[in-house]
């Protein structure tokens, strides 16, 4: 790498975002794919592979991919939680597949509209 | 490639001791097995406090912290946690006296009490990355510098921030600056004082080793400030991994035009020179440092010249340590308001009315959490102490802490409600220094403690001047006497006598700080020392000299029916007895190992 200017500073920051804003645990949107043993076995490896595919084409920095274990509801695997930083609470969408995935992060994860089409419930159970 | 989680690894001197590079090795042919290596990624990170329960790692942006990694741990965690999403709670943080883990870094209490400014980057940004740095907001503030500041803006933004010297002397350094850049001389220069010669404090180590780029931007800062093109920083030779990540980043600056001519293309010429220094502790002292970088012995002269006019080579030279320098980027970027919005006193009329911004401390000793710290200027000891510390070890009872490194007093336990300011802590006989804390219980005798430090700074003593040379020698004979019961009263009082003398009279800091462990401990616990001159007896038991191993011969048999395990023992052969039989102590064969108080289940042994 040759001489840097103060421009150069902004395009290193830019270019690194994703990895510090990521550490910093600061995101606009959290997508939790669900891979218990019943999530794994219905494809949720493929929902993960997507959902990284889609990360990294439409090059988000601010999106928060992680996993959890199984949500309860076995029967309708393989699972993934939408949580966007400015909605009240996370979308719960079920039956997925690679196509859906694309889907939601078009409308959902772009554009703030929940697909309710594809999607269980919102909110989450109580917990205590 | 883009990542979904990052395993930020401590890489800190002593994460690394514990083995985090083969924990590393293992998580990362772990995922490769799980073939997860393209989805996360390990990344390695400077020092994050916690030291006491490394190896450590923390998993981002979940923030889960895992502690204590043991290599067989991790297929584990890896199936677990990243391929199946459920993180393992066996390898979380759990406090003292609690039961459930804490998953979440942000929630420990070590963690929570703590602001960050020098330390901003520990943990988020792999050190031996110029980009990252530049990511999280680095070299912004030499930007900054560069195109809206003079450098009289650049001395009276630092000198209203109220920052003062971290290496222990907490001069004011705007105001050094300012004499520096106003001393007569056609060169100057820069120093970074990384000499950090006290036993216990690693916090100048640490900051190099996380955040390099930091102390390389203040320096800049400060060499525009100044007017000097030429700057050195001199560090331990015995602090291999901050030595290391120095040189790289000083190679990526180089790289990048950071460090040479012309940076960014805006005039400043700035390049940096490491001198290595060889272990002497008084090598920390100004003068002493320039002298060892100049190739003469590293030994002090006296200040009525300052160095900010005649230094290195002669030359007007400004020398900060590491701590100070890397405060200097987040001042420029956030300005003097926000950084004097953190502290005690007021700065805005007097630079020595107050103590600003944060300081980072080394916590060691007693304490549960012993690690790496940085707290808000005016906390108070009792919350560093006891909610970021955990309080005692083994549920002991609070004796002193001594702050300041070797040369630092100690403090009591009704002053623990005492804010850490550098005003305050001289007022009670300590000071900030440059930023040790060791905390000591009922267990540590406080004869003993003033004279294990006083051992340290008399044989780090350079022998130039009569008082520090011969004057600590005497103290530490007259310690060795009281300790060995052999000490009188007229002893105490000539002790004093020589203490103060020894500080008043000295050339350096060195000696005008080495007895205030002596001072303080007279002063706060002379009960002690008065038991040991009166009645030859040690409260705390930790003397030799001055205790008995006992039998108590009912315990012995009643409970532990002579179970002849101490006999076994003891390597003096001093305990004579048989099963099921009383056993004795022999006092004219007993070495006072302790081995048989430790190996004796029944609590029979005490000591008088």
């Amino acid at each position: 790498m040759a001489k840097i200017t103060i421009e150069d500073l902004a395009k290193i920051r830019e270019k690194t975002r994703q990895a510090t804003t990521l550490r910093q645990g600061a995101g606009r949107a959290k997508v939790n794919v669900h891979m218990g043993t019943c999530g794994i076995a219905a494809g949720a490896r493929e929902i993960m592979t997507a959902v990284m595919k889609e990360i990294e084409s439409r090059n988000l920095h601010d999106v928060i991919v992680t996993n959890s274990g199984c949500a309860g509801l076995c029967s309708q695997e393989p699972m993934m939680t939408v949580e966007m930083a400015n909605e009240p609470a996370p979308v719960k969408y079920v039956y997925m597949t690679p196509d859906k995935v694309k889907k939601i992060f078009d409308s959902h994860i772009q554009k703030g509209q929940v697909l309710k089409e594809y999607a269980l419930a919102v909110g989450s159970e109580k917990t205590r | 490639m883009a990542y979904r989680t990052y395993l930020m690894v401590c890489a800190g001197t002593g994460c690394v001791a514990n083995q985090s590079m083969k924990i590393k090795e293992k998580l990362e042919s772990e995922l490769v097995r799980r073939g997860l290596q393209n989805e996360i990624g390990v990344v390695t990170t400077g020092c994050n406090g916690f030291c006491a329960v490394g190896p450590l790692m923390v998993v981002q942006p979940d923030g889960i912290f895992y502690q204590l990694l043991k290599e067989s741990d991790i297929p584990r965690l890896v199936e677990e946690h990243f391929l199946k999403g459920r993180p393992v709670k066996p390898l979380m943080y759990t406090p003292p006296k609690e039961k459930a883990p804490i998953p979440k870094m942000s929630d420990i209490p070590f963690f929570a009490d703590q602001t960050l400014i020098v330390l901003r980057n520990r943990g988020l940004i792999n050190p031996e990355s110029i980009d990252e740095y530049i990511a999280r907001g680095g070299y912004t503030a030499i930007a900054k510098v560069l195109t809206t500041m003079t450098p009289e803006q650049v001395i009276s933004e630092i000198k209203a921030s109220g920052l003062r010297g971290r290496g222990g002397g907490g001069f004011p350094t705007g105001i050094k600056w300012e004499t520096c850049k106003n001393a007569p001389g056609d060169e100057r220069y820069v120093i970074c004082n990384a000499d950090e010669g006290d036993p216990g404090a690693f916090m100048d180590r640490s900051t190099i080793e996380s955040d390099p780029h930091a102390v390389l931007e203040g320096m800049l800062i400060g060499a525009f400030a100044i007017g000097s093109s030429q700057g050195y920083v001199y560090i331990r030779n015995e602090y291999p991994i901050a030595l290391e990540r120095l040189q790289i980043a000083m190679k990526q600056a180089r790289e990048y035009g950071l460090l040479g001519k012309n940076i960014f293309n805006l005039g400043l010429d700035f390049d940096i020179r490491i001198a290595r220094g060889a272990g002497a502790f008084v090598c920390g002292e100004s003068t002493a440092l320039m002298a060892s970088i100049e190739g003469r012995p590293g030994e002090p002269r006296a200040k009525y010249i300052h160095t900010v006019e005649r230094g290195l080579w002669d030359k007007p030279t400004c020398l900060n340590n590491v701590e100070t320098w890397a405060n200097v980027p987040q001042i420029v970027l956030n300005g003097a308001k926000w950084f004097s919005s953190i502290g005690t006193g007021d700065v805005s009329v007097d630079a020595w009315g107050g103590s600003k911004g944060t300081k980072v401390f080394s916590l060691s000793g007693k304490v549960n959490n012993t690690g790496l710290i940085e707290v808000p200027m005016g906390i108070t000891l009792r919350k560093i102490i006891y909610d970021i510390g955990g309080g005692l070890k083994d549920g002991k009872k609070f004796k002193a802490v001594q702050t300041g490194g070797p040369s630092g007093g100690f403090i009591p336990e009704s002053l623990l409600d005492l804010p850490v300011d550098y005003e305050e802590l001289t007022k009670v006989g300590s000071m900030m220094g440059s930023g040790g804390m060791v905390v000591t219980d009922e267990d540590n005798c406080m004869v003993d403690m003033a004279k294990y430090f006083l051992a340290f700074t008399q044989a780090e003593s350079c022998g130039k001047c009569i008082p520090c040379r011969e004057g600590t020698k005497r103290m530490l004979d007259i310690l060795e006497k009281i300790t060995n019961g052999e000490g009188t009263e007229e002893d105490l009082v000539l002790l004093e006598e020589l203490s103060n003398m020894v500080v008043e009279s000295s050339l350096c800091a060195l000696g005008g700080s080495a007895p205030n462990p002596v001072l303080t401990t007279l002063k706060y616990f002379r009960s002690e020392y008065e038991a040991h001159v009166k009645e030859k007896k040690c409260p705390a038991h930790s003397c030799r000299k001055l205790i008995t191993y006992k039998i108590d011969p009912e315990i012995c048999v009643d409970k532990g029916h002579g179970c002849d395990v101490c006999r076994k023992n003891c390597p003096d052969g001093a305990i004579t007895g048989e099963t099921k039989q009383v056993h004795a102590i022999d006092i004219t064969r007993c070495g006072k190992c302790g081995i048989c108080y430790d190996v004796c289940k029944f609590n029979a042994i005490f000591i008088e």
